[in-house]
């Protein structure tokens, strides 16, 4: 039989570091969980007695040690860090969705205005703080945005897309760095 | 331009999809008939002002909208969740 070698999304492409920015790529199980109907609040129990978290609002994160729970969109969390328990399948459509994104992390104090050339979104502090995840448009890609931390943010988009993700943050670390570069000059 | 996703907040058009008048959820039955289908299908108000439009958020929560926007101005005057929307459409029966 043929053996397979698993290999992550950005295998290869990270981690990057530009003018005191890393992007580096975060490899972690994956599992988008979505309520039945009427069963937020019984999906919120489980996910706090199996996990430790809290069902995150819309536009937020949710954390507990090494798990988080990302909002995914309507009806849609994500649950990152832990293989969902199965107690959470009685309430919620789970799907496994490790090897289906690429999720990377952005740290530096230029990693925002990184982000600004890639998404239309407000990435301010007062629009988007710590703790605050949003789905937008990563330059033309579907794709998730979150701020973990005051120079800490996550991106995620789909897997078949890692190379450009990685092309497109390169290039305008590149570019960020560039007209700092001058400005100093 | 810019509409305010119900969910997400004011977010660029670049993120939506218009997918058509929000007559669109005025479904009719299977078996009402090809004349009622043909109306459904086919024959739509093309009104120079407000309109109500059906857009899919889909580069940000998935939800759809229910758009209520100005022909001439452009003007975006609100936006609703087509599920809210709907379940009053079927609550009045
Ligand atoms: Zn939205």
């Amino acid at each position: 039989m043929v053996k397979l070698i698993a290999k992550s999304a950005a295998e290869g492409l990270l981690p990057v570091e530009v003018a005191g920015v890393r992007v580096e790529e975060i490899v972690a199980p994956l599992a988008s969980l979505s309520p039945f109907q009427g069963q937020d609040a019984a999906l919120g129990k489980a996910l706090k007695k199996a996990h430790g978290v809290v069902l995150p609002k819309a536009g937020q994160i949710t954390q507990a040690g090494e798990v988080s729970c990302h909002w995914f969109g309507l009806n849609h969390v994500m649950l990152m860090g832990a293989a969902p328990d199965a107690s959470l399948a009685k309430v919620a459509a789970v799907t496994d969705q490790s090897d289906a994104w690429c999720r990377v992390r952005m740290t530096g104090e230029a990693a925002r205005d990184v982000l600004a050339r890639l998404t239309p979104i407000d990435l301010r502090d007062a629009a988007l703080p710590v703790g605050a995840t949003a789905r937008t448009d990563i330059q033309h890609m579907s794709g998730a945005l979150t701020r973990v931390g005051e120079d800490v943010w996550e991106v995620m988009v789909f897997r078949s897309v890692a190379r450009t993700l990685v092309h497109d943050l390169t290039t305008s670390l590149e570019t960020v760095a560039g007209i700092a570069e001058m400005r100093s000059a | 331009m810019k509409i305010s996703c119900p969910i997400c907040g004011d977010r660029d058009i670049r993120e939506f999809t218009c997918m058509g008048h929000a007559s669109m959820l005025n479904r009719p039955d299977p078996h009402a008939g090809a004349k009622v289908w043909n109306e459904y299908l086919h024959n739509r108000e093309n009104p120079a002002g407000v309109i109500d439009e059906l857009w899919w958020h889909g580069q940000g929560c998935g939800a759809w909208l229910v758009v209520t926007r100005n022909t001439v101005t452009h003007e975006i005057l609100g936006a609703r969740l087509a599920r809210d929307v709907k379940k009053e459409m079927r609550d009045a029966g």
